[in-house]
């Protein structure tokens, strides 16, 4: 019987010829993440009185979060990890003016086909838009993974996910995976890993595959991929060397789980409502809602595609004067790019503030919500509180819904600007 | 860690997210009492006070989804919370909560059973629960995995691993 991308990265990685679902493997990453958590990780290093690490080449390391620091304890916090990074010579250590990890890393050539990679962060999951296998862990064990090499892992079962057809005008990766949350739930592929195959996935950038994997998080993934193809070689090249990484593809033959099509040609503009993102409806259903402010950012839609779709509804444009729009670039490299091309000043004459690059708002850092406000923001989550009062709410959608809403005050239908 | 836990169980619904359990504002702490202290502190009403009379949580389906932030078992343990039985638990809390030595229990006939209040019993070795006399089963943790639990966290077994200086490097 053939397998799946996930059963031959883990096999791979766990020095055996095959694996099957539920099997339970010791898996040696070949990168550990750690953001702004890192100090957790050596502070419970330093406790059990560890002092080598299996291997300091495997660590990547990148201030992200709530950066730069905003109170004394965020600064002494970074100083852990940056005193860290030195003293063990982590020489894929980014400091708080790179952006988000997740983007940093991918951008920098770090995340290679085929790789597994562990993290602190359960959006992780993104690597799998190059197709590595990427998901989240705890801050312990990272220490754990950065002192033994390896971690238990069990094989998930897959799903395999055939996207045909083509999104209308106005309609976005982030519509797509709103839809499929709000299909299968917030539960409907726990613990298991997804392919996305067809030729809707065989279009899209590497920019929207990035959304696809990192919103696959919300319904439960464990990992999720698009088998690398031109697209992806693209995106690699300049950034690593083809003869550095050794792709991975499931056997035609791979059992799967289950097999689901979507015709992409029939997804809305679609919005994630209060306060879960299965909660998720077609604009139709939304549009009108107030919002008070309008966040671009995170590492689901920040990228630079991202922008430039906001930026093409807002150019020449300003938004309501009710609405605070807050721009976050997902980096630095990002923020430059847009810079250069005068995305930023388009978002900039618009209304809009542009923010460092980094997690921002979606990580509670600046951008704070009071009792009854609205905001609508291209993150991935809108749990309750996770953007300041738990008496606030957070709509989620796409770029292009983002500036159309941004310039109207409520939640607006993009494809009027298209 | 005891293979026995016994008490009175709150209970909560389906998909009870991380960001729920501890707010991303304290992940500056790893304290498990500074943690406690703001568990579930954004549903507001009487939490996270009104938890500490209880000593299991019991929840529906998908507990912990979402952010992978280890700090919300931390905080759950700092609430003087002995275990979780859930439906279904999300992945990174499953782990996070092996590793941070909080007993984990998925049995979804015994979260359909149960009403907040109840007096029940895990048996983790024997891999029961029992509520008012009625034993439901559930699927024990992996063996391979049970030890890192059995020394209170992953922490323990590292450094129980670093003293008998086998395949932790010093």
């Amino acid at each position: 019987m053939g397998k799946t991308i996930a059963e031959k990265i883990l096999a791979a990685k766990s020095g055996n010829s095959s694996v099957t679902p539920g099997q339970i493997v010791d898996a040696y990453p070949d990168l550990v993440m750690s953001h702004t958590a890192t100090w957790r990780s050596a502070s419970v290093m330093k406790r059990i009185g560890a002092t080598k690490l299996y291997d300091p080449d495997r660590l990547a390391i990148v201030l992200d979060h709530i950066s730069p620091a905003k109170t004394e304890k965020y600064a002494a916090d970074q100083l852990v990890s940056r005193s860290f990074a030195r003293e063990f010579g982590i020489q894929k250590f980014y400091d708080i003016d790179a952006g988000i990890a997740h983007l940093v890393l991918m951008e920098a050539g770090h995340v290679l086909p085929g790789a597994l990679i562990v993290g602190t962060d359960s959006h992780c999951t993104i690597y799998g838009s190059l197709g590595a296998l990427g998901t989240g862990i705890g801050y312990t064990e990272v220490t754990s993974v950065w002192l033994t090499g390896k971690l238990w892992m069990k094989v998930p079962e897959t799903l395999k996910i055939v996207l045909n057809g083509r999104f209308e005008q106005g309609v976005f990766a982030k519509d797509l995976m709103l839809h499929l949350i709000g299909t299968l739930g917030a539960d409907g592929c726990n613990y298991k890993s997804v392919e996305y195959y067809g030729g809707g996935a065989e279009s899209m950038s590497v920019s929207e595959r990035m959304t696809v994997t990192n919103l696959s998080m919300e319904m439960g993934v464990k990992c999720a991929f698009f088998p690398p193809d031109v697209n992806t070689a693209q995106y690699l090249e300049g950034r690593i060397a083809k003869n550095k990484y050794e792709p991975v593809f499931a056997d035609p033959d791979a059992e799967y789980e289950k097999v689901l099509e979507l015709d992409l040609a029939k997804i809305e503009p679609m919005v994630a409502c209060p306060h879960e993102v299965q909660n998720s409806k077609p604009i139709g259903e939304v549009k009108g809602t107030h919002i008070d402010q309008a966040f671009l950012g995170s590492c689901a839609n920040a990228k630079y595609e991202d922008l430039v779709v906001a930026s093409k509804i807002l150019n020449g444009r300003k938004i309501h004067p009710d609405v605070r729009l807050i721009i976050t670039p997902g980096s630095k490299k990002i923020m430059l790019e847009a810079m250069q091309s005068g995305v930023l000043q388009t978002l900039l004459e618009a209304g809009g503030l542009v923010t460092n690059p980094g997690c921002g708002a979606c990580a509670g850092d600046g951008g704070t919500l009071a009792d009854g406000e609205v905001c609508l923001s291209t993150a991935n989550r809108n749990f309750v509180g996770r953007m300041g009062s738990n008496k606030s709410s957070i709509y989620l959608a796409s770029p292009a819904t983002l500036a159309a809403s941004a310039i109207h005050g409520v939640i607006s239908d993009p494809r009027e600007f298209v | 860690m005891e293979s026995v836990i016994q008490g009175k169980i709150f209970k909560f619904g389906d998909n009870v997210n991380s960001d729920i359990i501890i707010a991303g504002r304290y992940l500056i702490h790893i304290d498990p009492e500074e943690l406690g202290q703001h568990a579930f502190e954004m549903l507001g009403d009487g939490y996270p006070a009104k938890l500490r009379n209880f000593d299991i949580l019991v929840a529906g389906r998908n507990f912990g989804c979402g952010s992978a932030r280890e700090q919300a078992a931390t905080a759950i343990k700092g609430l003087g919370i002995k275990a979780v039985v859930a439906a279904s638990f999300a992945r990174t809390f499953y782990r996070n909560a092996i590793n941070d030595g909080l007993p984990i229990v998925e049995c979804p006939a015994l979260v359909e059973a149960v009403q907040e209040g109840d007096i029940i019993r895990i048996d983790l070795a024997a891999g029961t629960v029992n509520l008012g006399g009625k034993d439901f089963t559930f699927q024990k943790i992996p063996e391979s995995v049970r030890k890192i639990l059995e020394l209170g966290g992953l922490a323990a077994y590292l450094k129980s691993h670093l003293e008998a200086q086998s395949d932790v490097p010093r």
